[in-house]
């Protein structure tokens, strides 16, 4: 029978992956979905910091064991506050979807020109500024 | 307060502030009251100094200090000895007269106020640069020169005509001094370094150690470096005919009198350290003589009035500069001398230029001719004053380079140029003869002027002469008598400079048939036949000047710089967000790698002392439940890598891996986690649930072969990565602070849930940043969505509708039960949460789910009109609110003479309700559950407006 660590440990590799891999996809919903998984295994994998206890909540005053409470403090808030930024996230890439007609990371669809070259004439600007 | 600092800080201070005050409006009231109060400042600043004087020339040398920052070396040390004593007196006294001059230059329609406050930055650096003790400090003061000078010479930056040519000229001071300075910098740190101090006081006295020591060649050339980029010295002249598009009182004070003089100052002043080497005299000498005489021979070939003062002015700084490096005491006094006559000449000279612009409107030599009949005051003026220039006896200029050639003679025994070092000079003296004769001749003989903008010119106000005919009297006194006027200052800066009494030498007009007379005749006529037969022989008047090799130099350099920048950037940065991730992901992967790496390669292989291995940790056994979790953990990952393409698919593959995190924190001890997991996975799955609704339901096939293999080869990497650290870590014993926090929790903070007491009281600090930054986020959602409208259509792509006609009756009950259930469960968890399992976040989280349970039930705006939410515009204030509370809990620790956040508990038993555990943590545990609930249900509602549309609102891009 595998450990418990065993199973943990290779548990925080699979879900760190699956999150990477989502996170390098070109489309924003996936690039969300990628952050909320990568959130997951580094969650679990700062929580794991305080080493794994079974039946011994940081509860005092009922005798036995007691698992480590600073990493789960810091991870409680760590899911709260990833949570908002799942949620900012989307709607960036809502925001971003209607603005730029595409749900693609980069603003426009692969193959196509930006959509305004307002970059490109900052770029001018700066050169232009270049003594001769 | 200390004198020596106040006349620092009073132009600094008073000065530049005063200055823009006062100036601020363009008035020619508010313009004369600028100046005066200039001129006011720079005056006291030079009765300060000269307050001072007596005890200087007595011997003394004033020192004053006062830490900085001790740290590093830096103190506010300031010293007034002989040398900075004669400098800080050029300065206040060019200063002065600058002030009056540019009075009158100054068009009405140029700011004043910007000008002198400018202006009295300038003359405070300076007068820190040669006051300063401390080398750091004068680093710091070397630094401002560069900075202010750039905003001087670019003054007419913004103006059509000739705004281009300021700002280009500015940009090249900039760099070219400021990068210098930066050199300086590295040297002046190696030069600290070496004699472990960067007071002078101390310092001075150390020049032995300093040159014996192995570092020393280094720190001279890099010291070297800014002082030669300063006093524009080859091959880093090319700066200051540039400066030139500055206002010419500005040229008048900084590129004749001052700044360009501090590289040799700081010679001067580092010369009983660094000085007296062969090296030093090696470097020093040859690149002041080449200067000298290539920039006069450039000088004669310009057609502009102050690009020959330009080049002028570096031929004299090589003079002088290639006197310092002679090493022998009297090129010294010479050296000395020199700085002091070439001050009062070229800022003459300088403002004659700015008469002659300023009445012309040109200062084109081609153009101008014959202002004798018109100006002829200021011809006369000038004409002292080249004389002075070209080294004319009677005038200052004369005795000064007759020194000059007496130590070129003298040097040639033991400098190995031999007689190339006489022959140069003599060289250098004909030119500086011949370009002083084209600028007195071009301009106001020569025929009739040709096509001057200004037709009329005439003499100018008196008072703009006044500071000109000050200069040249000047000029003739110390020709005549120099004993009795320059001749103290002198000696007593030389023999500061030198750190002993120079031997004795007599400053006079006559010094009997000699060689150097001899020179100086021979410069004389040379000089005069040069000129006529370049007249003659070529129209020096068609000239165009080429290869200017230096500014070529720069500019090539920063453009391929530039491009080199812009190559870099744009082979690194594609526009492409997926290279920068996969770019960013490699670098966090490898770095996170390379310790093991490392302590793998360190330990060699094989030896297995350094490289990481599992730990010795008794391990927990796995039962066949947490086995069969695990195996469906795998199953979702790769059904989720595999099948993400379809949203929906994918929003509940993610979830169920919010769900076995829950588990995991369940059955590992975490009923807190646990808890707070599981309601943000609700609230989290409808987030994500109602962003799907307004986007394409499908991701598309577009990734390549190569792209999915290297995205794959990252993700593995990474995930593995993650696992093999992991499991170093679970298999280790550890030991953590959390001890602290459990043995201090009940008694200190007055709970049992110590993860609770954690949150609100231990680290109450960070949870108050934490909820700060739940409500920004929710903020930045309704700042990027608030009356966002999308049109969407009304059924997907199956025809089945988004919208329920009515909402469906089961959930419409189970909602209404629901609502007072969760509503009192959380009201318990948050109650209990100091001791058990709960608290503020929890309960929030509860809360704000079956919130959104209800919005689902009954329809958002319904759902919203019932909590008076405003359509959700008022849960910002729910955030105020929470953030509020939590805010002033912690306050109230100060209302005990408690620091931010202390609490306080106690168990008061009430009726009814028997003994009640209160802490004042639970108050602020409030805040944190009122925030929670507000950011939770402001970015639900922010996104479900958006998404209702129909609305008036205006919508922008097609819908999904």
């Amino acid at each position: 029978m595998p450990s418990m660590e065993f199973l943990l440990a290779t548990g925080i590799g699979a879900v760190t992956t699956c999150g990477l891999w989502l996170l390098l996809r070109g489309r924003s919903f996936s690039v969300v979905l990628g952050l909320t998984v990568l959130g997951y295994a580094v969650n679990v994998f700062i929580f794991a910091m305080g080493r794994l206890w079974r039946n011994a909540p940081a509860i005092l005053g009922q005798g036995g064991a007691v698992a480590d409470p600073l990493p789960q403090a810091l991870v409680l808030t760590a899911i709260v506050i990833g949570f908002a930024t799942t949620g900012f996230v989307i709607e960036l890439a809502l925001r971003s979807r209607h603005d730029n007609g595409s749900d693609h990371v980069d603003g426009h669809e692969p193959g196509t020109p930006l959509p305004d070259d307002a970059g490109a004439d900052a770029v001018a600007d700066v050169r232009a500024e270049v003594p001769r | 307060m200390n004198p020596l600092a106040t006349v620092v800080l009073l132009p600094l201070l008073a000065g530049t502030l005063g200055c823009a005050w006062a100036g601020r409006h363009p008035s020619p009231g508010r313009r004369r009251l600028t100046a005066w109060w200039a001129a006011g400042v720079a005056a006291a600043a030079l009765a300060l100094l000269l307050q001072q004087a007596p005890a200087v020339f007595a011997g003394q040398t004033l020192l004053w200090q006062a830490e900085w920052l001790p740290g590093i070396g830096l103190n506010l040390g300031w010293r007034l000895d002989g040398l900075a004593l004669m400098f800080a007196l050029l300065i206040t006294v060019v200063g002065l007269l600058v002030i009056l001059y540019a009075a009158y230059y100054l068009h009405d329609d140029d700011p004043a106020g910007k000008f002198y406050a400018l202006l009295m930055l300038f003359m405070s650096a300076m007068l820190g640069i040669v006051l300063a003790d401390n080398l750091l400090l004068l680093v710091v003061f070397w630094e401002l020169t560069s900075v202010s000078s750039f905003l001087l010479v670019g003054y007419w930056g913004a103006s059509p005509k000739g705004g281009a040519e300021a700002r280009t000229g500015a940009r090249m001071a900039l760099t070219v001094t400021g990068g210098g300075g930066l050199v300086m910098l590295a040297g002046i740190v190696l030069l600290g370094q070496i004699a472990g101090t960067y007071e002078l006081s101390q310092l001075l006295g150390r020049g032995e150690a300093v040159r014996a020591h192995a570092l020393y060649p280094l720190a001279l050339v890099l010291i070297l470096v800014g002082c030669f980029t300063k006093s524009a010295q080859w091959p880093f002249h090319f700066w200051l005919p540039d400066a030139m598009a500055a206002p010419t009182p500005v040229s008048a004070y900084l590129h004749s009198a001052t700044m360009v003089k501090a590289g040799i100052f700081l010679l001067m002043r580092l010369y009983p350290v660094l000085g007296g080497t062969a090296l030093f005299e090696w470097i020093v000498a040859p690149v002041g003589l080449f200067t000298m005489a290539y920039a006069a021979y450039v000088a004669v070939f310009r057609h502009d009035l102050k690009g020959l003062l330009a080049y002028s002015t570096i031929s004299h700084l090589g003079l002088i500069v290639f006197l310092i490096g002679l090493d022998t005491p009297l090129a010294e006094v010479a050296a000395v001398f020199h700085v002091l006559n070439h001050a009062t000449f070229k800022a003459a000279l300088f403002m004659t230029a700015g008469i002659i612009d300023h009445e012309t409107g040109t200062r084109d030599m081609r153009k101008l001719a014959g202002l004798m009949k018109l100006m002829p005051w200021t011809a006369t003026l000038a004409m002292v004053a080249a004389a002075a220039m070209a080294g004319v006896p009677l005038a200052n200029g004369f005795l000064s380079k007759e020194m000059f050639f007496a130590e070129a003679v003298a040097g040639r025994s033991h400098f190995l140029f031999g007689l190339m070092v006489p022959v140069l000079a003599t060289f250098g003296g004909i030119c500086s003869v011949a370009y002083s004769l084209r600028f007195i001749h071009d301009v106001f003989f020569n025929g009739q002027p040709k096509g001057l903008p200004n037709p009329h010119p005439h003499e100018p106000p008196l008072f703009m002469k006044a500071p000109v005919i000050l200069l040249v009297v000047l000029c003739l006194a110390v020709g005549v008598a120099p004993g009795i006027t320059y001749g103290p200052m002198v000696q007593l800066a030389a023999t500061t400079m030198l750190g002993h009494a120079p031997p004795a030498y007599h400053l006079a007009l006559w010094h009997g048939l000699n060689l150097p007379l001899l020179m100086s005749a021979v410069a004389l006529a040379g000089g005069v036949a040069f000129y006529m037969a370049l007249q003659r022989r070529y129209n020096l008047h068609l000239h165009h000047p080429r290869g200017l090799t230096g500014r070529l130099l720069y500019t090539r350099l920063l453009d391929g710089l530039l491009r080199g920048a812009r190559g870099l950037i744009g082979g690194l940065d594609t526009g492409s967000l997926q290279r920068h991730v996969a770019v960013l992901l490699s670098v966090a992967v490898a770095a996170a790698a390379w310790p093991f790496i490392a302590a793998g390669v360190g330990a060699g292989v094989g030896a297995g002392t350094g490289a990481p291995s599992a730990g010795t940790r008794t391990l927990l056994p796995a039962d066949a439940l947490s086995v069969l979790v695990w195996a469906g953990l795998l199953a979702v990952c790769v059904a989720l890598v595999r099948g993400h393409r379809d949203r929906l698919q994918a929003v509940v593959l993610v979830g169920v891996i919010g769900l076995i995190t829950a588990l995991t924190f369940a059955a590992l001890s975490a009923p807190d986690l646990a808890l707070t997991q599981l309601s943000v996975e609700v609230v989290s799955t409808v987030l994500l649930l109602m962003g799907l609704a307004l986007l394409p339901p499908t991701s598309p096939r577009e990734s390549s072969a190569a792209r999915c293999w290297r995205d794959g080869a990252l993700a593995l990497a990474g995930g593995a990565g993650m696992a093999w650290l992991s499991w170093l870590v679970l298999t280790r014993d550890h030991d953590s602070i959390s001890w602290f926090f459990l043995d201090r929790s009940l008694p200190q903070g007055g709970g049992s849930n110590v993860v609770n007491v954690i949150l609100v009281d231990f680290r109450g600090y960070d949870t108050f940043g934490e909820i700060a930054v739940l409500g920004i986020a929710a903020l930045g959602v309704f700042a990027l969505l608030d009356g966002w409208r999308v049109r969407r259509p009304v059924a997907d792509a199956q025809g089945r509708p988004w919208r329920f006609a009515r909402p469906p009756l089961m959930l419409r009950h189970a909602a209404r039960l629901v609502l007072p259930l969760a509503l009192v469960l959380s009201a318990y968890l948050f109650w209990r949460g100091h001791n058990l399992p709960g608290g503020g976040f929890i309960a929030g989280l509860v809360t704000a789910v079956a919130l959104v349970l209800q919005s689902m039930a009954l329809g958002q705006a319904r759902a919203e009109a019932l909590l008076r939410a405003a359509g959700g515009q008022r849960f910002v204030r729910w955030i105020g609110v929470g953030l509020g509370i939590a805010g002033l809990t912690g306050l109230g620790a100060f209302a005990f003479g408690q620091p931010f956040l202390t609490s306080a508990f106690g168990h008061p038993v009430l009726p009814l309700l028997g003994e009640l555990p209160l802490a004042s943590a639970a108050l602020f545990d409030l805040g944190v559950y009122i925030t929670v609930v507000g950011a939770t249900l402001l970015t639900l509602s922010v996104l479900g407006a958006a998404s209702r549309g129909g609305g008036a609102a205006p919508a922008r891009g097609e819908g999904a």
